[in-house]
This record gives structure tokens, sequence and C-alpha cells, in this order.
């Protein structure tokens, strides 16, 4: 669950002030907004990689404003992916786990697990400077699921995929969903991603969050206060 | 009518101007100076003869003259990674912590860390090889470098042994150390700026400390950047002349190192064998720029030279 009061993070030129909202437990929510509004800052300050100047973050019912990332059981895959290109496949799935010092069998085993979920086995060995738009969005989605976070965090994980690419990666994270109960805040501009993916849309607009139900046939969002 | 036709050729005329004069112009204005490099090397080449270069790798104060090349070279290398790499990335990462979160950075932090370190990184590259070489005599005729040199120092009754600097062997290698690892830094910082900071970024939401993230992500990713901030230290500090002649002097089986060989072989007036040790240095210098070039990174080097 993620629950943001009144958050206020600055960022450069712009700023995000009193940002509220709340994601349930093992929900999938889809924060829309236009480019510049501040959803990047928004995702970097839940995973503890800028500071709230203000309000509060909390994260599975545990006040997570002051933690650091690695702290918060946040899972964050950025817009640009920033795989590990010194490593392998398997080393980038592996790595949360790596890090843990967990025994060697059981990180094989969860990066078995993980290529097989996302379709990338016939990858593992391979480096990943490389692969194609949609292989690197899929190891990035199993480096950020391998410890088994609490809340996943996708940062425009369609952005730059051609249409057929776009329609796998729906299919993919739907599927990741139903095997992993992550709560998951998604941020895109698109509305289709939105269709076919949230639990709810939430809009981020002139610094400020608010819920919108979208129109099933038409592209664009209607609003709803 | 004949306005017309008059336009349509004034038209086709401008669609097939050619762009030939612009690249011949370009090309005459660099070439004449590649043409220098190579006239240079290709005349120092013309006028050594196999003879000579036998006869200078025969001289024991040559052979000496290599060796403490070589191995002064490799020492001031690996002191200036060891302390370009943490210095590079503290100046492409560093920032000057808030007062309080979402306050502004201090601003006064945030020059002195990045304008005034990075002055000061100017000062080997910019100052006269000479004024290094006399800064550094003095510094090590301060009480401070004394208490150095005489051996004064002692640690829980365990007196350091007198340490000979200047003059002697390890003056060579602070001479060269105290240029080659300006370069060395500059070099790592735009290696570090062109690591995104994504990567580490994610590692530390993956589990790792700021150690860790540095050294399974950041460091890996830098190889390259590093072997080339190396070579170019390495590089520099085979070059490196005017410091050293003023800091180590010239002695013969003590001090020489390979630009000392030219310079006392040319005062001794044996052209010849100046000549032959300059091939040996060029040598080496191509092997090296071959070596970055390999290594891949030219805008590093080209950015990490000025």
């Amino acid at each position: 669950m993620i629950s943001i009061e009144g958050l206020s993070v600055a960022a450069g030129d712009f700023a995000l002030r009193n940002v509220s909202f709340d994601v349930a437990r093992g929900q999938y929510a889809v924060l829309m907004g236009r480019t510049g509004t501040g959803k990047t800052t928004l995702l970097e300050a839940i995973c503890g990689l800028k500071p709230a100047a203000a309000g509060r973050i909390r994260l599975m019912g545990i006040d997570a404003t002051d933690l650091k990332p690695a702290q918060r059981g946040v899972a964050y895959v950025p817009q640009d992916r920033a795989l590990f290109s010194t490593m392998t496949v398997a080393e980038n799935l592996g790595f949360a786990l790596i890090v843990r010092k967990r025994r060697l069998d059981e990180i094989e085993q969860r990066v078995r697990e993980l290529a097989q979920l996302l379709g990338i086995t016939h990858l593992l060995m391979r480096k990943a400077m490389g692969l194609s738009g949609g292989e690197a969005q899929r190891v990035a989605l199993g480096r950020a699921l391998a410890a088994r976070p609490d809340v996943l965090l996708l940062d425009e994980p369609m952005s730059a995929l051609d249409d057929r690419t776009r329609e796998e990666m729906h299919e993919l994270l739907i599927s990741v969903r139903r095997h992993t109960p992550v709560t998951t805040l998604h941020v895109t501009h698109n509305v289709s991603d939105a269709q076919r993916l949230a639990d709810r849309v939430l809009l981020l607009e002139n610094g400020s969050v608010r819920e919108v139900q979208l129109c099933q046939r038409g592209a664009g969002v209607a609003e709803q206060a | 009518m004949t306005v017309q036709m008059s336009e349509v050729a004034r038209e086709t005329a401008h669609r097939e101007r050619s762009d030939a004069r612009f690249w011949v112009a370009l090309g005459i204005i660099g070439g004449l100076y590649v043409l220098l490099v190579v006239a240079m090397v290709v005349a120092d080449v013309a006028y050594t003869t196999p003879a000579a270069m036998l006869k200078v790798l025969r001289d024991p104060a040559i052979r000496y003259s290599i060796k403490l090349s070589l191995v002064s070279c490799s020492i001031t290398t690996i002191l200036a990674l060891w302390v370009a790499v943490p210095l590079g990335y503290i100046m492409s990462r560093w920032q000057a912590p808030r007062r309080k979160p979402g306050e502004p950075r201090r601003v006064f932090w945030n020059w002195l860390a990045k304008g005034l370190v990075d002055a000061t990184l100017d000062i080997p590259i910019v100052l006269p090889p000479l004024v290094i070489g006399l800064c550094l005599l003095i510094l090590f005729q301060t009480p401070l470098g004394r208490v150095f040199q005489r051996g004064d120092i002692s640690i829980f009754g365990w007196r350091l042994p007198p340490i000979p600097i200047t003059y002697a062997v390890p003056s060579v290698i602070i001479a060269q150390f105290a240029v080659a690892c300006a370069f060395a830094v500059r070099t790592m910082k735009v290696t570090f700026d062109q690591i995104s900071p994504r990567g580490e970024q994610v590692a530390l939401t993956l589990g790792c400390t700021r150690g860790q993230a540095f050294w399974l992500v950041v460091l890996p990713e830098a190889k390259r950047g590093m072997l080339a901030a190396g070579t170019l230290a390495w590089a520099r500090a085979l070059g490196e002349f005017g410091p050293i002649l003023v800091f180590s002097g010239a002695t013969r089986m003590r001090t020489e190192v390979l630009p000392t060989s030219v310079f006392l072989e040319l005062s001794l007036g044996r052209l010849p064998a100046a000549l032959a040790v300059s091939l040996l240095m060029i040598a080496a210098a191509v092997i090296v720029l071959i070596i970055v070039r390999l290594a891949g990174s030219e805008t590093t080097m080209m950015r990490g030279a000025t």
C-alpha cells in the first residue's frame, strides 16, 4: 500500500506541492499526466531518491519518509531502464539477491523462475547491452521483482516500444500481476496503458493528484471530480 | 517568358552548387597540421641509423634511464588512478547537503566543491612545468618537507628511516604524479559524468549501500575510462621533463629519465643519440595512443585533455 500525505518535493525549476493520494495493497494504479508535471519526481520521492520537503510517505503502513532507498522495499523501473550494462541478463535479474547475500542455489532458482515468467530464458547469458527495447524492459522488470518488493514503481514502461511489443508488455504485466501480489504505481501518458491495466487511474495536474474515470471507447480521459 | 526561364536556370544552378570547395578549404587548413606532425616523425626516423639505435640501447646510462622511466611512470600511473577514481567520482556526483530537505543547497559549499577544486586541478595543467618543479623543490625545503627527508618522524617509538626525496628517485615520481594526476582526475570526472546516475539509483533501491552501488555498478562501467585515464597519466609522466630537471636534477644513473637523456645527449652535442632516445619515446607514445584508441572512449580523451 502506498499512502502519500501532503507531499512536497523540490526538483530544479518546478516543485510538487501538497500531493496526496492512496493506492491500496495489491492495487494497480496508473498515474497519468502531461510531460513535465513531475510524475518522475513523484516516483523518485517514493523510492527515496529525492528528499521530501514536506509531507509523509507511508508504505505498507510504515512511515518511510526518512528511510533510505534500500530500506523501503520499493522496486523502481526508470524510464531508461538503466540496466547494468557490464553484467549478463542473469546477473541483472539476480542483483538484488546477490546484494542480500542469498544462497547461490536460491538465487539461481529465482532467476530461472523470473526468466520463465518474463519469457527471457534464452537471454540469460547475454550481456545486458544491446538488447531490444522490449527485451530490456522485461529484464528491468525482472530485476525489480527479484527480491519480492512490496511496491513496484514503473516509469513509462511502454515508451519507445512499437505497438506490437507494447501489446506483449500489456499481456506480460497482466500475467505478472496474477503471479506476484505487488502494489503497483505505473506512470504513463498513454491512455491504452490505463485502459488495459489499471484498477484505478490517477491524474497529476498542476501539482495535485485526483482520481479520474476513463471513458472506455474514447481516446481521452473523461474528467470527473 | 524569358524572365521565367532565367529563374528556372538560376534555381537549377542554385541546386547544383557543389560542396567541394568547402571541403577542400577545410582539408587544406587541417591537412597542413597533420602533415607537420607526420613530417616531424619521418624526419626523426630518417635521421637515425640502426647503428645509432643499437649503440644507444647498449649504453648503460640510457638503459638505466629507460628502466627508471618505465618503473616511475608505472608507479605514477597507479598512484594517479588511486586518487583520480575517488576524486573524479566526488567531483562528478557530489552535491552540497541541504540545510533541511527541500531547501536549496548551500550555495557557498556547492561553489567551493565544484569551482574551487576544479580550478585547483587546473593549476598543474596550466602552470609552466619549470614552475611546478620549483614549487616542489621549495615544498620539500619547508620544515615539514625536511622532517620527511631527515627521518624525524616517529610512530609509537619507531623512527621512520630518512626518505631522501629531492634529487633522488622519489622526487621523479612525485614530479610526474603532480602533473599526471590532474589529467587522470579530469578524465575520470568526464567518465563518471557520462555514466548515468540512474544505474546507481536503481542499485540503491535494490538494496545497495552507496559503497556497494559504487563497487558493483559504477566501477565496472568506468573500466574504459580508467584505462584511458591510466594511459593518459602514463604518457604525461613519460614526457615529464621540466619539473624533474628542477626537482630531481639530471644525474646520470640516478635521476635520469628518458627526456633527461635527450636533454643530456643534446647538451653533450651527441645528436644521433638524442634522436635515437626520442624515437624510443615516440614508439612508446604510439603504443599508448593505440591502447587508448582501442579502449574506444575518444570523447573522454579529448575532453579530459583540455
